[in-house]
C-alpha cells in the first residue's frame, strides 16, 4: 500500500484520520471520494494483501506445523502483523491480578488493522438493539434508531459485498431485496445444528459475512452508492471488479489475496488512494490531538516509530479511529494527560466486550463419514440469532440481553496440533491409532455462545499512572466487571449447547475451563472492544453525539466503537463502519456550508 | 490463481556442530538433558508468512544424534506405514519434533522437558530389558515395552511416567504428520483446492446422515 513519508506530507490537510481498519478506512473512503484532502496516521507497517497473504501454504511449510505461538497468537499464517495479546513496546496494565477482572486487550498494528484477519461476521443491529434502556431499563439508548441507520447499513453492505439471507426474524433485520449476496450451502455441522435446533427450537439460519460468493457488478453498484458523482462511480466501479469471488478454499484469517473478502487494505483504501486526495503515513503512533486555543483541533501529534522523533500532521477536522481503547488513550493523553473531550468525565467509562462461552460435542454419526471438502467461504456458514425475545420479555429468563450461537467447522485442515483430542486415542499406536484418529475427525461440532454484555461502572480504562510506553507515553489500565446478566448468560448457553449437541445424538465434551456460569471467557477475549466514548443526547451524560462528534470539541469525530453505548450481540463491525459512512457525510456536509 | 503446492521435502539434517562437542558428554548424565533449547528467539511478531519454512531455518535443531534415532523409531512405531499413509520418517518427522522440543517458545519448551528425559528413559528402559538402546531393538520388543506403556493402568509408577511421555510425545508426532499432505489423506481432510462451486456434502453424506441440503441452489 503506498504511503508518504512526513517529509512529503501537505501543510495542512482537510481531515486527519488516525487508524486505518474499518472506522478508519470507511471514513478515508468516504470523504476522498467526496473531494476531501485527507491524511492517514497509521501505528503499523503498511501492507499488501496481494502479495503477502499466505493462501495455500500448508502446515508442514510453516514453523512448528503453523500452531500458535505468542508471537503469532492464531497461529503462522494468521493475518496480523506486529499484534496479538501483546505488542512488542506497548504493554498495558490491570488494577486487578484476578483473571475474571481483567481485559485482555488484543491489536494489531499494521496497514487495516484487525480487518486483515477478522472473522467477517457482519450482522445489523436491529431495532430493539438501539434501544436497549427503553426496553428494560438496562444501560443506555443510542442517539440513532434502525430506521436512521438503515441506509447505511445498505450502502455498507453494497460496498464490501455481504453473503446471507433475509429471514423476516424478530429484531434480526432483513436487507432490501437484492443486497446481499447469495449464502454458501450449509456444511455437515452446520445442517446437524439446524436439525437439532428444530427439535428443541432454536432457529439456525445462514449467517452473514462480508464475502462475495459472486462477482460484483461495480458499475451498477457504484452507481447506487454515489448517485451525483462519476468520479467516483468510476474509482469504485474499477475498484469492485479487481475483487474476485471467494474460490472455497483457505482461511479467512489469513486475509484474501484475491480480495474476495472485505479487508480495508483491498476494499476501503484502494480507492481511497485511487482519488489522489488520501495520504497515508505508515509507523506513526498518534499520541495527542493538537488543541487550538479556540477549543478546536488543530491537527495530531504523533511518534515517527522509525526515527523516534515527534511529528505533527495539521488538519480542519481530526477523526481518531484507533480501535476504542486506542481512541481513549490518545483522548486522555491529550493537552499533556489533561484529556480532551471529557468535559463529561465520561471517556474511558463502560468498556464492553461480547460474552464468550464455548461447548464442543461429539456426535457419534458423524464417525467415519465419506471424506468431502468442507473449507467452504473460509468462516461460518450458519448461526442462531437469538431466539428467546419472549420468553425475556415474559421474564422467564435471568438475564437481560440475547446471544447468537457461532457453528464451527467439522473438517478443518490440521495446523500442527493433534486434530482430535488425545482422549479418543489414549493408548493406542500404529495403524489402530491412524484408524481411530481418521474415524473420529470431523466428528465434533463446536458451538459458540456470542452475547450481549450490558455496560457497567466497573469496566473501565484510564491512564496508568506509572507505567509508559517505549516512547514515554502513559499506558491503558483496564478494570473489568460482569454483571450476573452475562454470568447467567453463559449458563444458560452451556444448557442450551448441550440440549443441541444431545438433540445430534452426541455427547457435550467436559468444558476444559468449568460449566455454567464459570465457563464465561475472560473480558476482551472476543475481541469486540466497543465503548468508552459514549454517544448520546447530552452533553453531561455522553461523550459525542449521533454524529460520532464529540461535544466539547466539534471538529473532532469517534470513529471506530468507541462511541458505543451497547453491544448487541450483533458482531460490531458492520455498525462501526455505518456510523462512519454517516459521520462522514455529515463531515461532508459541513464542509460544503464552510463550516470546516 | 495459485495451486496447492506439494510438501516440501526435508532434507536430511547436517549434524549439528556443536553436537561434536556435545557428543563428547555422556548422554546418560542427567543435568545435560535439563539444558534448555539455545536461547535464541522465535520468528517474531512479523515473519515471512509465504516462503516455505524447513525445521532449522528459524532457531536451530538441538536434540542429539542419539536423540533423534530414538526419535525416529519410537515415531515409526505410532506412525507405520500402511494402508492410511506412509510412515513418519518418510515423512522426516523427525525434523519436526526436533524443531518443536528446540523451540524457543513456553508450550514447547515445557514439551521439551517431557520429551527428553522421556526419550532418555526409553533407553534406558530397552537397556535393561534387551541390553540395546530403543533404536537397536526388533518390532516385537518395541511393542513389548510400548504395549505396557499403553496398559490401561501401567504396572509400575516408573511405567506410568513413561506413559504420560508416550502420549505427548504421541501428540506432537500427530501434529506434524497430519500437517503434511500424506497426513491429511491419512485423516480423511479435504480441500485446500481453489474450486469455481461449493456444493456442500455430497448427496451420500446427506443421505448417510439423514440430512437436507437447506440452501437452494440460486
Ligand atoms: C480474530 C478476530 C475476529 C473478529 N471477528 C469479527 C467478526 O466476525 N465480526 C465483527 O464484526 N468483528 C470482528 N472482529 C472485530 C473487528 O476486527 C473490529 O471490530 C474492527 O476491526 C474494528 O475496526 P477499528 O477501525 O475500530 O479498529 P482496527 O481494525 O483495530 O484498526 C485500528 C487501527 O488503528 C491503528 N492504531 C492504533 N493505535 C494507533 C495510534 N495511536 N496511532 C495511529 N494508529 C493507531 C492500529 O494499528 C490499527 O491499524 C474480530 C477481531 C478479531 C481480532
Ligand atoms: S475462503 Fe474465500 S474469501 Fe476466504 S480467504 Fe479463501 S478465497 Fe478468500
Amino acid at each position: 500500500m503506498p504511503t508518504i513519508p512526513i517529509s512529503k506530507a501537505k501543510p495542512e490537510y482537510d481531515v486527519a484520520i488516525v487508524g486505518s481498519g474499518a472506522g478508519g478506512g470507511q471514513m478515508a473512503y468516504t470523504l476522498t471520494l467526496a473531494g476531501l484532502k485527507c491524511v492517514m496516521l497509521e501505528a503499523g507497517r503498511s501492507y499488501d494483501p496481494m502479495t503477502e497473504t499466505a493462501m495455500f501454504q500448508t502446515g508442514a511449510q510453516a514453523p512448528l506445523g503453523g500452531s500458535s505461538t505468542p508471537d503469532k497468537d492464531f497461529g503462522f499464517f494468521d493475518a496480523t502483523i506486529d499484534g496479538g495479546w501483546d505488542v512488542p513496546n506497548e504493554p498495558y496494565t490491570q488494577a486487578s491480578d484476578k483473571p475474571e477482572e481483567q481485559f485482555k486487550w488484543w491489536r494489531a498494528r499494521m496497514m487495516g488493522g484487525r480487518t486483515n484477519h477478522w472473522g467477517r461476521i457482519s450482522l445489523r443491529n436491529g431495532p430493539y438493539d438501539f434501544k436497549p434502556y427503553s426496553r428494560d431499563g438496562l444501560g443506555f439508548d443510542w442517539p440513532v434508531d434502525y430506521d436512521t441507520v438503515e441506509p447505511y447499513y445498505t450502502k455498507v453492505e453494497r460496498l464490501i459485498g455481504v453473503y446471507g439471507s433475509n429471514e423476516g426474524l424478530e429484531n434480526t433485520p432483513d436487507s432490501p431485496e437484492g443486497v446481499l449476496q447469495p449464502p454458501p450451502k450449509g456444511r455437515v455441522g452446520d445442517l446437524m445444528t439446524q436439525k437439532a435446533g428444530k427439535k428443541i427450537g432454536v432457529p439456525v439460519v445462514p449467517i452473514h459475512r462480508a464475502v462475495l460468493t459472486k462477482p460484483l457488478d461495480g458499475p451498477t453498484l457504484a452507481a447506487k452508492l454515489h448517485p451525483d458523482n462519476k468520479k467516483a462511480q468510476k474509482i469504485v466501479a474499477r475498484s469492485m471488479i479487481q475483487r474476485a469471488p471467494c474460490f472455497w478454499a483457505t482461511d479467512c484469517g489469513r486475509g484474501c489475496s484475491i480480495k474476495a473478502n472485505y479487508q480495508s487494505t483491498t476494499v476501503h483504501l484502494p480507492p481511497a488512494l485511487e482519488t489522489g486526495n488520501l495520504d497515508i503515513i505508515a509507523n506513526a503512533h498518534a499520541r495527542e490531538i493538537l488543541m487550538g486555543k479556540d477549543g478546536k483541533a488543530k491537527g495530531v501529534l504523533f511518534i515517527d516509530k522509525i526515527s523516534g522523533k515527534e511529528e505533527r500532521v495539521k488538519a480542519k477536522a481530526v477523526v481518531l479511529a484507533a480501535s476504542s481503547g486506542e481512541t481513549v488513550r490518545i483522548l486522555l493523553n491529550s493537552k499533556g494527560g489533561e484529556g480532551v473531550a471529557n468535559s463529561s468525565g465520561l471517556v474511558g467509562k463502560y468498556i464492553m466486550d461480547t460474552v464468550g462461552s464455548n461447548l464442543k460435542g461429539q456426535i457419534p454419526a458423524l464417525e467415519n463419514i465419506p471424506p468431502h471438502n468442507d473449507d467452504g467461504a473460509g468462516g461460518s456458514h450458519f448461526y442462531s440469532p437469538w431466539w428467546e425475545y419472549g420468553a425475556q420479555k415474559a421474564g422467564r429468563l435471568d438475564f437481560a440481553r440475547g446471544y447468537h450461537i457461532e457453528i464451527g467447522g467439522t473438517r478443518k485442515m490440521p495446523r500442527g496440533t493433534s486434530p482430535v483430542p488425545g482422549d479418543y486415542t489414549k493408548g493406542l499406536y500404529g495403524t489402530k491409532l491412524k484408524e481411530e484418529a481418521r474415524r473420529y475427525y470431523g466428528s465434533f461440532v463446536g458451538l459458540a455462545c456470542r452475547g450481549e454484555m450490558i455496560p457497567n461502572e466497573g469496566s473501565f480504562a484510564e491512564l496508568d499512572p506509572d507505567v509508559k510506553d517505549k516512547w514515554g507515553i502513559p499506558v491503558m489500565k483496564w478494570h473489568w466487571k460482569w454483571s450476573d446478566h452475562e454470568l447467567n448468560m453463559a449458563a444458560h448457553a452451556q444448557d442450551k449447547f448441550t440440549e443441541l449437541i444431545e438433540a445430534m445424538g452426541g455427547t457435550a465434551l467436559p468444558n476444559p475451563k468449568k460449566p455454567g456460569a464459570k465457563s464465561i471467557l475472560q473480558g476482551g477475549e472476543i475481541i469486540h472492544e466497543v465503548g468508552g466514548a459514549l454517544m448520546g443526547h447530552d452533553p453531561a451524560k455522553s461523550v459525542c453525539n449521533e454524529w460520532n462528534q464529540t461535544w466539547d470539541v466539534d471538529n473532532l469525530f469517534l470513529c471506530d466503537g468507541s462511541p458505543f453505548p451497547s453491544n448487541a450481540d450483533k458482531n460490531p463491525t458492520l455498525t462501526i463502519m455505518a456510523l462512519a459512512w454517516r459521520a462522514a457525510d455529515h463531515i461532508i456536509e459541513e464542509a460544503r456550508k464552510g463550516n470546516l | 490463481m495459485d495451486t496447492p503446492t506439494s510438501p516440501t521435502r526435508l532434507p536430511r539434517r547436517k549434524v549439528l556442530q556443536w553436537f561434536a562437542a556435545a557428543a563428547a558428554i555422556d548422554l546418560t548424565d542427567l543435568p545435560s538433558f535439563a539444558q534448555s533449547a539455545s536461547a535464541t528467539t522465535g520468528y517474531g511478531t512479523d515473519p515471512d508468512l509465504t516462503k516455505v519454512y524447513s525445521p532449522g531455518d528459524v532457531w536451530s535443531l538441538t536434540l542429539s544424534d542419539p536423540e533423534r534415532k530414538t526419535t525416529v523409531a519410537l515415531a515409526d512405531l505410532i506412525f507405520p506405514a500402511d494402508e492410511f499413509g506412509p510412515a513418519a520418517s518418510e515423512l522426516h518427522l523427525v525434523d519436526f519434533i526436533d524443531e518443536w522440543v528446540s523451540a524457543p517458545y513456553p508450550n514447547q519448551q515445557r514439551d521439551r522437558d517431557v520429551v527428553l528425559p522421556g526419550l532418555q528413559w526409553l533407553d534406558e528402559e530397552s537397556n535393561s530389558r534387551f541390553q540395546k538402546p530403543f533404536s537397536r531393538l526388533d518390532e516385537a520388543q518395541r511393542t513389548a515395552i510400548c504395549d505396557d506403556l499403553c496398559a490401561e493402568r501401567p504396572a509400575t509408577p516408573d511405567l506410568a511416567k513413561g506413559a504420560r511421555f508416550f502420549e505427548r510425545f504421541k501428540a506432537i508426532c500427530s501434529g506434524g504428520y497430519y500437517s503434511t499432505p500424506e497426513g491429511w489423506a491419512a485423516i480423511g481432510y479435504v480441500g485446500n483446492v481453489a474450486s469455481g462451486i461449493f456444493t456442500g456434502p455430497p448427496q451420500e453424506v446427506l443421505d448417510q446422515l439423514g440430512l437436507e441440503q437447506t440452501v437452494k441452489d440460486g
